[in-house]
């Protein structure tokens, strides 16, 4: 037990990231670089200003940031082919706007007004786009495994080419569901694509005293799953393992695992004071390794970019934001008859 | 009309509905193969092939959570969970996805799915083979939870399932599958081949879901039942000499008010029935429905019979099953009043 304890209390140093990079990551070139850079900061500003409404009072209840770990969803948007879906846990806003969901509607599901994607029935947590095949946003942890391996196997069926992104952290990698789920997109050899988001806390316990094993990308060996570690704060590396991943399911050998390597600056939630990591633990991570800062370098030392140029772009990112904020803060409340609506086909 | 089992018409349920839609898939553990374990989808994988209906791993929570994705995809999965027990790990899927995906996605995104689960005692399965969760399903909002009681209802209410677009859950009580009983434990059951409710129609047909069936009419005394308790109540009636009116509710979400309603507004008395256990079973919310309904033609307490409090018990499974003794108790205590 004491030497549990100790083990626990343990402060556990954390790995640098980028050691893991394959060697020969992959360049971008500069419209990629570009793309990237914009896609990545409407996702960071777009979950600061999340948190400031949350400071002001205008989200309730529950709200996960996102920030840190923009190159993950940002790189692999960029390997899915239309049709492709996505469904991710609770942790959805950069998830939902990597798809092309609009800003405004994320924005006033988290202030809970009839705008919202869901028309303030789901929340932070629980946003849809049949449109954009994305679906959802699950606020119980490990659910949406489950349900991506269902929405494989539907594509399998229905031989539609499509691959199914299907998102957990590394937190949701201990339940029992994404082992079942595991098992039988393997036996039946489902287009899926599980990408464990390993930011090192599972809301706060970190992996090393959740996990037995903290290499998750071996999450499958049992099941003869392939599985990479990939550096999740190089967009490269995400785009470039994304590739290998998708191809693989696509061709019909079934699943494969990515275990992106990535890092939440935020706590867990808002009520998250983060405690259990040290200043100097974010502080080194958003100074040596932030994803977007790695493609800011790239744009004005590779590609020549002027702090002009990328200021405008700032604007303009700043300027969708902005325009969310103020539509999420003036429309209308649902109307109390929305209580009782989309709970069955038929009222009864 | 040809005569069938309740197993035989609930796998003609999902035979039909195979044949017409094929959307609808059909799978859980030793499915495919072996055509499950009480047999009920027999011979479906040799004529649809195996990617229509096929075995799982011993995965309730995968498959339940497979079935939703599926479901939310546009597919109609139909998953057989093989006794209503096994649920307990599947419960966060039914309850946490499935009920609730067309409300949180704002009616983007919906879950045909049916999740059939066998039900219910009288097999000696002592307590991880014989209870009945209705109730566990009934307090979930976006859930439907039906039970029919014979071959015929089983078909038409299967089919009506699948063909729902909301999650279903279909308890089948598997003490019915051969035939009627009616809680005489001692006594040979009347094969479903011998009565009139085995006799099943070929084709598509369905029963529209919240709608009970009145099985005896009666004016003495309302007698709410559904499943194997529908011949438990028609044994105390007949052995009791009381002219009951037993109401086969078949569905309990949605459920039939109306002719629960205008029954016991007519006899002035009800008894409530079910298997499952007593507290905060179905029939406290069939009670509390009846009095805020009907309390000013009520001539006499509304009760209930139902299990005890106890796990289902092994060797005393007799006691424990609310047999027509207790019900015809219970009968005669309403008419005292």
């Amino acid at each position: 037990m004491a030497v549990a304890a100790r083990k626990a209390n343990k402060s556990t140093p954390i790995k640098n990231p980028a050691r893991k990079a394959v060697p020969n990551s992959p360049q971008f070139d500069k419209d990629q670089d570009l793309a990237a850079y914009r896609e990545m900061l409407l996702i960071r500003r777009f979950e600061e200003k999340s948190g400031q409404m949350y400071g002001m009072g205008l989200i309730g209840g529950f709200c996960h940031l996102y920030i840190g770990q923009e190159a993950v969803v940002v790189g692999m948007q960029l390997t899915t082919q239309p049709g492709d879906e996505v469904i991710t846990g609770y942790r959805d806003h950069g998830h939902m706007l990597a798809c092309g969901m609009e800003a405004k509607g994320v924005m006033a599901e988290l202030t809970g007004r009839r705008g919202g994607l869901s028309k303030g029935k789901g929340g932070s947590m629980h946003m849809f786009s049949k449109e954009k095949n994305f679906y959802g946003g699950h606020g119980i942890v490990g659910a949406q495994v489950s349900l991506g391996t269902g929405i494989a196997f539907a594509n399998r069926y229905r031989q539609n080419g499509n691959v199914c992104l299907t998102y957990f952290g590394d937190g949701a990698a201990n339940q029992g569901q994404v082992y079942e789920s595991f098992n039988m997109a393997q036996l039946w050899k489902l287009p899926v694509v599980y990408i464990i988001e390993n930011n090192r806390y599972a809301m706060g316990t970190s992996v090393n005293r959740a996990s037995a094993q903290t290499d998750f990308s071996k999450r499958g060996v049992s099941f003869g799953i392939p599985g990479e570690q990939v550096d999740g704060m190089d967009i490269r590396a995400v785009y470039a393992a994304g590739q290998r991943a998708v191809e693989h399911a696509r061709s019909g050998k079934g699943p494969y695992i990515l275990e992106m390597q990535t890092y939440r600056y935020r706590g867990h939630s808002m009520s998250d004071p983060a405690k259990y990591r040290t200043k100097d633990e974010v502080t080194r991570m958003r100074e040596e390794h932030d994803p977007i800062e790695q493609v800011r370098r790239r744009l004005l030392e590779s590609w020549k970019l002027s702090e002009d140029e990328l200021k405008a772009i700032d604007s303009k990112v700043r300027e969708i934001v902005n325009e969310a904020a103020e539509f999420a803060t003036h429309d209308p409340e649902p109307d109390p008859s929305e209580l009782y609506t989309d709970i069955l086909l038929e009222a009864h | 009309m040809p005569r069938k089992t309740m197993i035989e018409a609930i796998r003609d349920g999902m035979d039909v509905m195979m044949e017409r839609d094929d959307n609808v898939v059909v799978f859980g553990e030793d499915v495919g193969f072996f055509g499950g374990v009480f047999r009920a989808t027999q011979g479906l994988q040799a004529k649809y092939g195996k990617s229509r209906c096929f075995d799982t791993p011993i995965s309730e929570l995968g498959i339940v959570g497979t079935a939703v994705g599926m479901a939310a995809y546009g597919l109609r999965p139909c998953v057989e969970i093989q006794f209503a027990d096994y649920m307990y790990p599947a419960y966060d899927q039914i309850v946490s996805e499935a009920a609730r995906l067309r409300y949180r996605s704002n009616g983007q995104f919906t879950c045909p799915l049916v999740v059939r689960m066998p039900t219910g005692g009288g097999i000696f399965g002592g307590q991880t083979h014989s209870q009945s969760p209705e109730a566990l399903f009934t307090h979930v909002a976006g859930l439907k939870t039906v039970m029919p009681s014979n071959p015929s209802d089983a078909k038409g209410l299967l089919i009506a399932a699948i063909e729902d677009p909301d999650p279903v859950i279909f308890l089948e009580p598997k003490r019915l599958y051969n035939g009627p009983f009616d809680g005489h434990h001692d006594r040979p059951v009347t094969p479903w081949s011998k009565h009139e409710l085995g006799e099943v129609a070929d084709g598509h047909y369905a029963i529209p879901l919240g709608k009970a069936a009145i099985r005896r009419a009666g004016t003495a005394v309302t007698v709410l039942a559904y499943g194997t308790m529908v011949y438990v109540a028609e044994a105390a009636a007949a052995e009791t000499g009381i002219d009951a009116e037993i109401i086969d509710l078949r569905s309990l979400v949605p459920l039939d008010l109306e002719t629960i309603e205008a029954s016991v507004r007519k006899t002035g008395r009800c008894v409530i029935v079910h298997e499952a256990t007593l507290t905060s079973g179905f029939g406290g919310e069939l009670s509390a429905l009846v009095q805020e309904a009907c309390f000013y033609h009520l001539e006499a307490p509304i009760t209930r019979v139902a299990g005890w409090d106890t796990p289902y018990p092994h060797a005393q499974e007799w006691d424990y099953f609310p047999g027509p003794a207790r019900v015809g108790e219970a009968l005669l205590r309403a008419m005292e009043q």
